[in-house]
């Protein structure tokens, strides 16, 4: 790592923690109920949504209305998305005339973008219209964000209360979540993006004349307009010169705000915030890395705030910086490290003044490895998925990294509210498990820890790896599985293991190289996302029901602290333990094998 | 302590001849299924073995040595588990035996009346029922659990307590409770039938130890959630292996894809069987050391809620303090001569044979040198302790000499014409303050003084209660005295808090308001009046010598009816949960070690890189993951002592307990398997087994 990259890391992190708290804090009121200074300008329209769609703003929801209602507003929203992508051709706002999206891509999609996952079979700017971004996925970034918040704050408020029935109202929930915090920060960061050069407009695709005309192998196509093949089923190529270009453009600026701040990844253009109109200078990269983890980090203080004990939500954050510094160390120094099979070539990878050094391929050369790969540790960890780069072009370790921090089970900051109710998951097995071995049945934040929170906890835990551990296998077993992967041997492993990984854990991010869009994978990464989503959702809001009703036991010196150095470590211990005994046996097929044949091979 | 169970070896010969033999009885799939870790160890051990038919039928995928080796490992894996719960069982059973032998087949001497005199015949015991009157005469044994409704006689109950010293019991009063198979050493009673055939404490006792009605605690069931829902993770890591493996070898072109006969071996290996394999054993085991103590819990939930009590009620007599209160100096009122005070506070007491009486005397003996007098020969009537009157002492030549509370005192000398005076008053509230209780002494309208009777706080009881506080437990002295003595003695003895003038009523209300403020709460009781409290409390130990509805209103009966045991009973169970959850993380961080032994054995054929992780230089793959399974197999072993022993409990604090336990069994779990594995590689090897 070089110095430069250190104080990165270091100013990054700063940066993060640093607002985290004043927004933190922020939220607690936004979702106690309480005034939070917007609600004077807001609150009008807050009022208006509810009686528009007759919510009763006052009345709460116990754990099984709660999870209806979520599950209800989630599968309206799929369907919306779902006709919008198939009916696009006939609506308004697609100056590119772009046609129906097809069936299991729409599936794909809907399900990905309501799941806050943004796994992305298609290339936007060639795909969706004006329309279908703005009023589909757009709407979506917002909503299934707030989705996961109101999750989080249900699950909160069962911490906090004591022999009650009831958590909330999730229409509430939603709409504040998304009116006084995703709207504002939103808004600022479009705002931002723009003065840096990120497009937004309605205007159509524009044509420009290259500056210097080039010359490309195309690939020969016969009457019915599919490639000629040669005797070795090589396609046949011809010289072809290109004077013109297409600038995609379109509303990018706001979209590319939310993607950001709701970690939901999903790019207006194909090549996602690697794109110079999504994401045009080292500023607007800053302020794009910044944005993914910013709410989840927030959450934590939020809820230390709501649990009236601000320690124990330093202590899940610190779980989490603690985890994301050691995986954003491994992955900016392998990857400015470089390539040893290059290296023993005689090529020149070190960092300099004329060079960022390290390993390019797949990285921007405005970005350079070290933005690029805090970009990949950050986007993995939060299960937000966008890109700066392509991580199939990773060296093996530096693309282990990522994969392993989608399968650790986003929680390393992880989505907006999904990150932390996931690492509540952890915290109550840690919690129970610690509990023992200090001679105590287990309890957190003064409720105890029952059968019915293991059996809970343990589905949210062991359903997201089922879901990728099932998915590749059934993915290599089948020939139209095995034919998605663009590489031989271990890579194409990886690719597989990857994508599952991304979609069982609603993170979205792709290894570049995976054909994702056939209906193989279309149909089984829509299902890893769904029970990836929803269910751990319902058990978390089982959970919440749960510790509601129970009643609080003070505590007292045989309890255990959970705001303590120790149990930061025990809480991490058990994170990556979890993750690292389900996957080492998948892992060590993949990167770890190329890793391993690589270091053989420059040897 | 008297214990009435004697010591066992923790591997006595003759326990472990029968754990051999039950641990095969116990492969019973209908038994295994209640544990869905072994279980999936008996299922897996079954199809390796299917697979070890198959090789010697010629189509193997491997082997058939290395197959039938790995396969007579995982049948060890689960004898193993098997012996460890038989072991334990076989503790409460050889105890159970002994209990039996004592409730030989009783005959009971059924009264047609219950009274004394009437005519009885003699009936088998298990044909009495409830409120059946029967009598028991010298020699006879008790045939039932009963109280007694006439009569007095001293009884042997060393076989239910181990204590030889008899105990007296009569009619009416807080020591009218018998025991089955007790024994009357003289004289006779009557006793009334309390619990049918079948339900007398002595079945009780023998269910309980036998580990007969075990039921899972509530902590022990989360816990198997946890372990099941790992065991379920590790099914779909291995199994998903199976493709991973095709596809590798396809992709790579060398290798053969990995075997059943492997892929079980890691399963094996990576679900916890270490835990699950000990966990119904270290359950047992909590009960049996309950035992040992020479407590009877009714139920594991008890036990294991014993570990979880925030506070403790502490009756102050008997427990706090020792029994009596003792006379430690005479006040006497202004112009009275002190040894005019304790003359009339002797003789006051020389009939009393209260131990406040005849502390009285001792002092006036040490004080002054007056003689015992017989109070017969002084012509002296005695006036005993009333509850109307409170107050005692002797009428004497037309004196009246009493002592007693100052409130009765002063009504007593107020209505002869005396006055009590200021001096006496200040005495009084002085002792009082000080923690000590105030006798006013008064010979007919005249006061002469004050007695300062004092608590005796048992010694070494500061350094328990502080000892507790560091456990997070609190402790709260219950007592009839006045709210200054309470607090006097509370200070002294060390205790957190106190309810004074208690009543049945007081007690239940504080149980109660302790517990909906989520704490829970545990108190020893002997008297019937306790009956309500202890029905409340989350963890309530009778004393064996109280009443029956106390014993049947409690969770636990202590048979040596010491109350300071509930400061051990806690610590029992604090050990219970203590060793499950220190096994656990043990047996989870033994996986990272059996990873590095097998993946690479797995797959070194595919990918030969791989080979670099295997770290512990195992000589041959199939070496390495018979290495691993005989590990696997032979911990269970291992740690059978410590899972019956208990992991050690030391009130150090929630969390130097955790970074002790995390040190120990958390990072020891994880080199543990490296250095074991490694030997028993090496031991193959030199046995040219590898």
């Amino acid at each position: 790592m070089t110095a430069l990259a250190v104080v990165q890391l270091l100013i990054y992190l700063g940066v993060i923690v640093a607002l985290a708290k004043p927004l933190g804090l922020y939220m607690a009121r936004v979702y106690e109920g309480r005034s939070c200074g917007l609600d004077r300008v807001l609150g009008p329209v807050e009022r208006l949504l509810y009686r528009a769609s007759g919510v009763k703003a006052g009345e709460e929801m116990n754990w099984t209305q709660y999870a209806i209602a979520m599950l209800l507003f989630n599968f309206l929203g799929f369907l919306v998305l779902y006709m919008l992508q198939r009916l696009q051709g006939v609506l308004l706002a697609n100056p590119q005339h772009l046609s129906a999206v097809a069936p299991d891509l729409a599936f794909n999609t809907a399900i990905s973008f309501v799941t806050n996952t943004n796994w992305q079979n298609y290339s936007g700017e060639q795909t969706m219209s004006y329309l279908t971004q703005m009023f589909g996925l757009g709407v979506q970034n917002f909503v299934s964000a707030a989705s996961g918040m109101a999750v989080l704050a249900a699950l909160i408020r069962g911490i906090v209360r004591r022999t009650a029935s009831t958590l909330g109202n999730f229409w509430v929930d939603l709409v504040r979540s998304t009116l006084y915090i995703l709207l504002p920060l939103s808004l600022l960061l479009a705002l931002a993006l723009v003065s840096q050069g990120v497009v937004q407009t309605f205007s159509s695709y524009k044509k420009v004349p290259l500056v210097e005309p080039t010359v490309v192998d195309q690939p020969k196509l016969d009457a019915s307009g599919s490639p000629i093949k040669d005797a070795q089923g090589n396609p046949v190529t011809e010289k072809a010169t290109v004077k013109e270009q297409t600038l995609a453009l379109g509303p990018v600026a706001s979209q590319i705000a939310i993607k950001q701040l709701g970690t939901n990844g999903g790019g207006f253009y194909n090549t996602n915030s690697a794109h110079p109109f999504e994401n045009s200078t080292p500023i607007s990269n800053f302020l794009e890395v910044v944005a993914i983890p910013l709410i989840s980090a927030a959450l934590c203080l939020t809820f230390g705030q709501m649990v009236r004990d601000r320690r124990q939500g330093w202590a899940i954050l610190a779980a989490m910086v603690a985890i994301y510094l050691v995986a954003a160390v491994v992955v900016v120094s392998t990857e400015q490290h470089g390539n040893p099979l290059l290296t023993k070539l005689g090529a020149d990878q070190r960092a300099s003044a004329t060079q960022s050094g390290g390993n390019m391929e797949g990285k921007e050369v405005r970005f350079g490895p070290a933005a690029s790969a805090l970009w990949a540790a950050t986007t993995t960890g939060t299960s937000n998925g966008s890109v700066n780069s392509m991580h199939d072009s990773f060296t093996p370790l530096g693309g282990l990294v990522p994969m392993l921090m989608m399968q650790l089970g986003e929680v390393v900051f992880g989505g907006v509210g999904c990150g932390l109710y996931g690492m509540l998951a952890f915290v109550i097995v840690a919690v129970f498990i610690a509990g023992l071995m200090v001679g105590r049945t287990p309890e957190y934040l003064g409720k105890k820890i029952g059968a019915f929170e293991m059996k809970m906890a343990s589905l949210v835990i062991l359903i997201p790896p089922a879901a990728v551990l099932l998915g590749t296998a059934v993915a290599v077993a089948t020939s139209t599985g095995q034919a998605g992967a663009s590489n031989p041997g271990a890579h194409g492993f990886s690719q597989i293991l990857y994508a599952f990984s991304s979609a069982s854990n609603n993170n979205g991010s792709a290894f570049a190289g995976i054909n994702g869009n056939t209906q193989f994978y279309n149909f089984t990464l829509g299902l890893a996302m769904f029970f990836g989503r929803f269910w751990t959702k319902i058990p978390i809001l089982a959970i919440a029901g749960s510790l509601a009703a129970k009643k609080l036991t003070p505590a007292g010196a045989g309890t255990l602290a959970t705001h303590t150095p120790l149990f930061v470590v025990l809480l991490i211990g058990t994170i990556v333990l979890v993750a690292a005994l389900t996957f080492i046996p998948a892992l060590s097929l993949g990167p770890i094998v190329e890793h391993l044949q690589m270091l053989a091979a420059a040897r | 302590m008297p214990s009435r169970v004697q010591a066992l070896k923790l591997f006595e010969p003759a326990i472990v001849r029968r754990a051999i033999l039950d641990s095969f009885a116990k492969l019973d799939p209908r038994h295994q299924v209640r544990n869905p870790v072994m279980f999936v160890t008996e299922v897996v051990s079954l199809l390796t073995t299917c697979l070890f038919v198959q090789a010697l039928l010629g189509h193997g995928e491997a082997p058939a040595g290395f197959i039938l080796a790995v396969s007579a490992w995982l049948w060890f894996t689960v004898l193993f588990a098997n012996f460890a719960e038989a072991m334990a069982e076989g503790r409460g059973k050889a105890q159970a035996d002994a209990l039996r032998r004592s409730r030989k087949q009783l005959v009971a001497k059924y009264l047609a009346e219950p009274r004394h005199g009437a005519g009885w015949a003699p009936i088998p015991a298990q044909m009495l029922h409830r409120r059946d009157a029967v009598l028991v005469e010298a020699g006879d044994i008790i045939p039932c659990d009963g109280e007694v409704i006439e009569g007095i006689a001293s009884v042997d109950e060393s076989v239910i307590t181990g204590e030889s010293a008899p105990v007296i019991r009569e009619s009416g009063g807080d020591r009218s409770a018998v025991t089955a198979g007790t024994r009357v050493l003289s004289d006779w009673l009557v006793v009334s039938v309390m619990a049918e055939a079948g339900e007398t404490f002595l079945d009780r006792m023998i269910a309980m130890v036998e580990g007969a009605k075990r039921q899972r605690t509530p902590n022990e069931i989360a816990l198997s959630i946890l372990l099941a829902a790992l065991t379920i993770v590790f099914l779909l890591a291995v199994a998903t292996l199976l493709p991973f493996s095709l596809y590798s070898v396809k992709v790579a072109g060398q290798g053969l894809p990995t075997t059943v006969t492997v892929l079980v071996a890691l399963l094996v290996c990576l679900i916890p069987t270490t835990i699950g394999g000990l966990l119904s054993a270290i359950g047992i085991a909590g009960m049996d050391r309950m035992i040992q103590a020479n407590v009877i819990a009714t139920s594991g939930r008890a036990v294991e809620a014993a570990g979880d009590v925030d506070v403790l009620l502490l009756d102050k007599t008997g427990t706090i303090t020792l029994g009596n209160r003792q006379a430690t100096a005479f006040v006497p009122a202004a112009r009275v001569r002190e040894e005019e005070l304790a003359d009339a506070a002797q003789l006051a007491s020389l009939a009393d044979e209260t131990p406040e009486g005849r502390s009285i005397v001792v002092l006036a003996k040490e004080r002054f040198g007056l003689r015992g007098r017989d109070v017969q020969s002084l012509g002296a009537t005695f006036v005993p302790f009333s509850a109307q009157t409170r107050m005692s002492g002797v009428n004497l030549d037309g004196r009246q000499i009493r002592k007693g509370a100052a409130d009765a005192v002063e009504a007593f000398v107020t209505a002869q014409g005396g006055a009590f005076d200021g001096s006496v008053r200040a005495s009084v509230d002085r002792i009082a303050k000080s923690g000590g209780t105030p006798l006013v002494v008064a010979d007919g309208p005249r006061v002469l003084g004050v007695i300062q009777l004092k608590d005796i706080v048992k010694g070494g009881i500061h350094e328990r209660f502080a000892e507790l506080r560091t456990m997070g437990i609190k402790t709260v002295m219950i007592t009839g005295d006045n709210p200054l003595t309470a607090a006097a003695i509370a200070a002294e003895a060390g205790v957190d808090d106190f309810l004074a003038e208690a009543t049945p009523e007081t007690k239940l209300r504080l149980i109660r308001e302790l517990q909906s403020g989520g704490r829970l709460v545990a108190m020893t009781g002997d008297g019937t009046n306790d009956a309500p409290a202890l029905a409340q409390a989350d963890v309530a130990v009778a004393m064996n010598s109280g009443t029956q509805a106390a014993k049947e209103a409690g969770n636990m009966v202590d048979l040596d009816s010491n109350p300071t045991k509930l400061i051990e009973v806690v610590e029992i169970g604090k050990q219970l949960l203590m060793t499950r959850g220190s096994l656990t993380t043990f047996s989870i961080a033994n996986d990272v070690a059996k990873y590095f032994a097998i993946i690479p054995a797995m797959f070194v054929a595919t990918y030969p890189q791989l080979g670099a992780l295997n770290v512990m230089r195992l000589a041959t793959p199939a070496s390495a993951v018979m290495s691993a399974v005989i590990f696997n197999a032979l911990i269970i072993i291992a740690l059978i002592p410590l899972a019956l022993r208990g992991v050690e409990y030391r009130p150090i604090g929630a969390a130097a307990l955790l970074r002790r336990n995390l040190l120990i069994y958390g990072l020891g779990g994880i080199v543990a398997p490296f250095v074991g594995i490694k030997a028993i590689d090496l031991l193959l090897e030199l046995l040219h087994l590898a």
